[in-house]
């Protein structure tokens, strides 16, 4: 499985130090608050919110270079709208990897 | 160039605020949550240019753009290419950005939005000017005299009279300010005082509250003092 990196924050960045530092933190305050409320919208079994949260969350993984998670986030994201879960485990395992990522920071 | 972001999500403004950043003519004045934050602020603040997110909840950027009477030229940023065919349709987008934002991607977005300003203000500059004619003439003693209004550097009030004064010759009519201001381009005379209107190219020098005009010396009201500065042309 691809793993999340941090190629485009670094070229965002451009070995400015305070530039990465703010996009990391935005991340880290960002991804699990999104990541909650979209657990949350899951429950409630609301698609339009939880198509919503998986929109946001989506960006994150592209952000972190995950590019055929990108894709797969694409098609629950489509599937939600279809009012269709196909897609949620591999979508939650990305979720769990980049949780894991995160606290390496 | 001046710019605000729109985007619910704080990683996508701040990705936005970075690469703003590196471009020294843009300067990012606010960035919003939501596009009826920004609405309330474009009520009472002036932009050159929005980065609008299309995908937001309640309010798409589409909704916003359409409340718009006179949009600012506005890229879009979003991470779906569908909406490009109905971003079309808008004059005020000028381009439509993928997320993730690629850097020379977004260097070219900026550009297209400058050529697009200057495009706007040569259309609002032709658009304020195309009414005005390069002459007028005035009744003197039952003569027509024509006077080339380039030639003209102050209108003085004086009662129920103006005086005109032109490079080669002053005359005296019985007119009002008012009216002549009506015959006169904006982009080149400014009412500086209730009695004067003079011909911005003709200014000599300014000090305080008077401009030096060939040679008569004429007060700026303070109320029309920030107009005049802002229509210099200064280094």
């Amino acid at each position: 499985m691809e793993q999340p990196n941090l190629h485009y924050i670094e070229q965002l960045a451009r070995g400015d130090e305070s530039v990465r530092k703010t996009l990391i933190d935005v991340i880290l305050t960002e991804f699990p608050e999104e990541q909650k409320e979209y657990y949350e919208s899951l429950k409630k079994k609301d698609y339009k919110k939880i198509e919503e949260n998986v929109h946001k969350l989506k960006h994150k993984i592209s952000i972190l270079g995950l590019e055929k998670s990108y894709e797969l986030a694409n098609s629950y994201e489509h599937n939600l709208r279809e009012k269709s879960l196909k897609g949620q485990q591999d979508f939650e395992q990305i979720l769990r990897s980049i949780t894991t990522y995160l606290k390496t920071f | 160039m001046n710019c605000i972001i729109i985007d619910d999500e704080k990683l996508a403004r701040t990705i936005i605020k970075t690469l703003c950043d590196d471009v020294r003519s843009l300067e990012v004045v606010s960035e919003f949550p939501n596009a009826m934050q920004a609405i309330k602020y474009l009520n009472e603040h002036k932009v050159d240019l929005i980065f609008l997110d299309i995908h937001m909840p309640d309010f798409t950027g589409f909704d916003f753009v359409k409340t718009l009477k006179n949009p600012p030229s506005i890229v879009l940023t979003t991470s779906d290419p569908k909406f490009a065919i109905e971003a079309f349709q808008y004059e005020c987008i000028v381009d439509y950005l993928l997320k993730p934002i690629a850097t020379d991607r977004f260097k070219m977005a900026i550009e297209k939005a400058k050529k697009h300003q200057l495009i706007a203000k040569t259309s609002d500059a032709s658009k304020t000017d195309k009414t005005y004619e390069n002459d007028f003439y005035i009744n003197i003693d039952r003569r027509l005299i024509k006077i080339d209004i380039p030639s003209i550097y102050l209108v003085e009030a004086k009662g129920d009279y103006i005086h005109i004064k032109t490079e080669d010759k002053n005359y005296t009519v019985h007119s009002t300010l008012k009216k002549i201001e009506e015959k006169l381009p904006e982009s080149l005379f400014l009412k500086i005082h209730r009695s004067y209107i003079i011909n911005l190219k003709k200014i000599i020098d300014i000090e305080d509250n008077s401009v030096l005009i060939k040679k008569d010396v004429i007060p700026v009201s303070r109320s029309k003092r920030p107009e005049l500065m802002k229509r210099l042309d200064l280094l």
